[in-house]
C-alpha cells in the first residue's frame, strides 16, 4: 500500500494523434460555421457606402456603435415609424406566444388522448399525428384565405393562432404521459384529486423538462417564422425581427438609395442572440427533457 | 373502522375474461385478511374493485354500511398502498401525506397535525422536506403507509407493497404493518403473491386461484388442512408431497401397488386418490415398519436440510433436522398416519 498505487494507469495514458485530428476537425468545423458570423459582426462595423463599394469585411471599422443604435433606435421602415425594438418586442411576442400556446394546446391533447377512454382515441391521435405530413408551407394559402375573412390579418392572433396546434408537441407529450406510471394515477384518484386537479397538480410539475425542452424548441421556431408574418402582417407596427431585416435590403432592390448595410448586419446578430441565450440558459433542461423521464 | 361485507361479486371483462367468479365473504372490524394466489389469479383485480379502480361487474360491495358499488374510490373511505409506492415524485414526503387531505379540504391546522402524528409514527420525522427520489426503499414504503394513515380511512388496501424491497427489508417491514395496522385496529386487505407474507401476517387467509376464492380460513388451518391440492402445493414451503394413490377402504393407502400406508380416519372414497404429505411431517426412521426412500439430492438450509429423491419411484421431499449425520443413499422414513392428507383424484378436493 505504497506508492505502487500512486503510479495508476491514468498516468501512464499515451498521447494519441487520432485525438488531434479529431479536435481539428471539429474545431474547423466550429470555426467554418462561426465565419459567417464573424463576418457579419465586423461588416456591421463599416458604414453603408464602404460595404456597398468593398462588399464584405473582414475586420473591424469604427461604425459599431453607430450602426447597432441606428438599427435598434431609428425610426425606419417605408412609414418611419417603426424602430429595432418594437420588431424585437414583435418577435418576442410571436416567440413565446407561439411556444407558450403550443404547448398549453398540445399537452392538453396528449391529455385527452392518453387519460381519457373515449372512443376513437386512437384514431384522434393518427389524424393528429398525420398532420406532420401538412406543415404550414402547404396549407397556406387556405390558412391566410381563413384568417383573412375572418378579419385577423395585421394583428397578434392572427400571427400566433394559426401556428399553434403541433402534432410535434402532441406526440411528445403523449409519450411522457404513457411512460407515467399508471399507479400515480391511481393514487390521485384515491387522494380525491379530479381530472382537472391531476392535470394541474401532478402531471404538470412532473412535465416541466419536457415542457422546457419543448420551450426551447418552440420559441426558436417561432423567432424563426418567415413567411407566416410576411403574409400575415402589412401593417410595419407588427414586423418581426426577421421580417425587418429582409425590409432593409429590400431597399436595394428598389434601386432608390444605398441599403443599410450595417445596420442589416446588426439586426441579424440581434437576432441570433435571444434563440442563442434560451439554447445556454436552458441546455441542461433540454437534454434532460428528450432524454429521460424525470420519475 | 368498519367491517366489509361483499356479495356475488364478480369481474367480466369485455372480452369475456372471467377474472374474478362470483364471491361471497365479509371482513369483520380489524381484521386483517391476506389474498393469496399466484399471479393471475384475479386477487389484484379483486383488490382493486374494492378500492374503486376497477368497475365492479355484478354484485354488491359493503364498506362500513354504505353500499359503495359506484363510489369514486376518493368517497369509499379507503387508503391503498401501491407496489411501487406510487408517490408523486415532485413532492415533498409532507406534502405527499398531506396531497389527500388537503383535496378533501382539511383545514391546514388539521393536516398539520395528521401529518407530524403519523410521521412520528413512522420515523420519518427526519424527512419530511425530502423528495422521494432521496429515500431509500423501506422509507418510501414508510412514506406510502403514511399517506394512508393520515387519511384515517375505514379499510386499508395493501397491494402486493412489499414485492419490491429486498428480502431483510421485507421482514421488517411485515412486521412493521403488522404492527402498525394492530395499534390502529383498521380493517385490511392484503394482496400477495408470497405465502410467507400471507401466513405471518393474515388473520384470516383466501387463498385464489383462476379466479376462485379455493379457501378461506386462519393460517394455520389452511396449513393443517388444505382445501385442496392447489392450495396445498402453494402454502408452505417446500410445498407438500403429492403422490397418486390407491385407497382400498379398509384403512391403507397403497402407493404404486406395493408400498402402504396406515390412515387414521377410514373415507368412503375407494379408489385412485392423491395423497398429500408435508415434507416437515415425516421423520427419519430405521424401524421395519417404515417407508424406504431413495435420496438424490440434499439442500442444506442450515438449521435444517431438504432431502430430495424417490419414495415409491415418485418425487419426494424430506425436511430434516439438521444434525451434520451423514446419510446413507438409502433412507427409511416414518410417516405418521395423521400426516397424510387426502385429495380426490380428479378434482384435487380434499376427501
Amino acid at each position: 500500500m505504497t506508492d505502487t498505487t500512486s503510479t495508476t494507469p491514468r498516468a501512464k495514458k499515451r498521447f494519441r494523434w487520432s485525438a488531434v485530428f479529431d479536435h481539428s476537425i471539429l474545431i474547423l468545423g466550429s470555426l467554418f460555421m462561426l465565419l459567417p458570423v464573424f463576418l457579419a459582426l465586423t461588416t456591421s462595423s463599416h458604414d453603408n457606402v464602404e460595404i456597398q463599394r468593398e462588399g464584405l469585411k473582414f475586420w473591424f471599422g469604427s461604425d459599431i456603435d453607430e450602426n447597432f443604435g441606428n438599427a435598434m433606435f431609428e425610426k425606419g421602415g417605408f412609414t418611419k415609424t417603426v424602430t429595432g425594438m418594437t420588431m424585437l418586442m414583435n418577435s418576442f411576442i410571436l416567440g413565446i406566444g407561439f411556444a407558450i400556446g403550443k404547448i398549453i394546446l398540445s399537452m392538453m391533447a396528449a391529455y385527452a388522448i392518453v387519460y381519457f377512454r373515449f372512443r376513437f382515441a386512437t384514431f384522434a391521435f393518427w389524424m393528429i399525428f398525420t398532420t406532420i405530413l401538412l406543415p404550414l408551407e402547404v396549407r397556406i394559402l387556405p390558412s391566410y384565405e381563413v384568417i383573412q375573412s375572418i378579419g385577423l390579418t395585421n394583428s397578434y392572433t392572427g400571427l400566433i393562432v394559426p401556428l399553434l396546434a403541433s402534432a410535434t408537441g402532441t406526440f411528445f407529450f403523449r409519450q411522457f404521459f404513457l411512460s407515467v406510471p399508471e399507479e400515480l394515477v391511481e393514487a390521485a384518484r384515491i387522494d380525491g384529486a379530479g381530472p382537472v386537479k391531476f392535470f394541474i397538480d401532478i402531471l404538470v410539475p412532473l412535465s416541466q423538462t419536457m415542457i422546457a425542452a419543448i420551450f426551447i424548441i418552440m420559441f426558436v421556431y417561432g423567432w424563426n417564422q418567415y413567411l407566416w408574418p410576411t403574409l400575415i402582417t402589412t401593417d410595419e407596427g407588427l414586423f418581426t425581427l426577421v421580417r425587418g431585416i429582409r425590409q432593409i435590403i429590400q431597399a436595394y432592390a428598389e434601386g432608390s438609395e444605398i441599403p443599410e448595410y450595417g445596420q442589416a448586419m446588426a439586426l441579424a446578430l440581434i437576432a441570433m442572440l435571444p434563440p442563442v441565450a434560451i439554447v445556454i440558459f436552458f441546455q441542461s433542461w433540454f437534454v434532460k427533457g428528450l432524454v429521460e423521464s424525470d420519475k | 373502522m368498519a367491517n366489509v361485507s361483499v356479495k356475488n361479486i364478480r369481474k367480466t371483462y369485455p372480452n369475456g375474461t372471467e377474472a374474478v367468479m362470483p364471491c361471497n365473504f365479509d371482513i369483520a372490524d380489524g381484521e386483517l385478511v391476506v389474498l393469496v394466489g399466484p399471479s393471475g389469479c384475479g386477487k389484484s383485480t379483486l383488490l382493486r374493485m374494492v378500492a374503486g379502480l376497477e368497475d365492479i361487474t355484478d354484485g354488491e360491495l359493503q364498506i362500513g354500511d354504505r353500499v359503495v358499488n359506484d363510489l369514486d374510490p376518493a368517497e369509499r373511505d379507503i387508503a391503498m398502498v401501491f407496489q411501487n409506492y406510487a408517490l408523486y415524485p415532485h413532492m415533498s414526503v409532507y406534502k405527499n401525506m398531506a396531497y389527500g387531505l388537503k383535496n378533501r379540504g382539511t383545514s391546514k391546522e388539521d393536516i398539520d397535525h395528521k401529518v407530524r402524528e403519523a410521521s412520528a409514527m413512522l420515523n420519518l420525522d427526519d424527512y419530511l422536506d425530502r423528495r422521494p427520489s432521496q429515500l431509500s426503499g423501506g422509507q418510501r414504503q414508510r412514506v406510502a403507509m403514511g399517506r394512508a394513515i393520515v387519511r384515517d380511512p375505514a379499510l386499508f388496501l395493501f397491494d402486493e407493497p412489499l414485492s419490491n424491497l429486498d428480502a431483510k427489508l421485507r421482514n421488517q417491514m411485515r412486521i412493521e404493518i403488522r404492527n402498525l395496522q394492530r395499534r390502529l385496529g383498521v380493517t385490511a386487505m392484503y394482496v400477495t403473491h408470497d405465502q410467507v407474507e400471507a401466513m405471518t401476517m393474515a388473520d384470516r387467509i383466501f387463498v385464489l386461484n383462476a379466479g376462485r376464492i379455493e379457501q378461506v380460513g386462519t393460517p394455520s388451518e389452511i396449513y393443517r388442512t388444505p382445501a385442496s391440492t392447489f392450495v396445498a402445493s402453494f402454502m408452505g414451503a417446500p410445498p407438500m408431497n403429492l403422490l397418486p394413490a390407491t385407497y382400498n377402504g379398509n384403512g391403507s393407502v397403497h402407493l404404486n401397488g406395493e408400498t402402504s400406508l396406515k390412515v387414521d380416519a377410514p373415507k368412503d372414497h375407494i379408489g385412485d386418490i392423491q395423497l398429500g404429505i408435508r415434507p416437515e411431517e415425516v421423520k427419519l426412521a430405521t424401524g421395519k415398519s417404515a417407508t424406504p426412500f431413495k435420496l438424490e439430492l440434499i439442500e442444506e438450509l442450515g438449521a435444517s436440510r431438504l432431502l430430495h429423491g424417490k419414495l415409491a419411484g415418485h418425487d419426494f421431499t424430506v425436511n430434516a433436522p439438521n444434525n451434520d449425520a451423514p446419510l446413507a443413499d438409502n433412507l427409511m422414513l416414518d410417516i405418521p398416519s395423521d400426516a397424510l392428507h387426502m385429495f380426490d383424484h380428479e378434482t384435487g378436493k380434499r376427501l
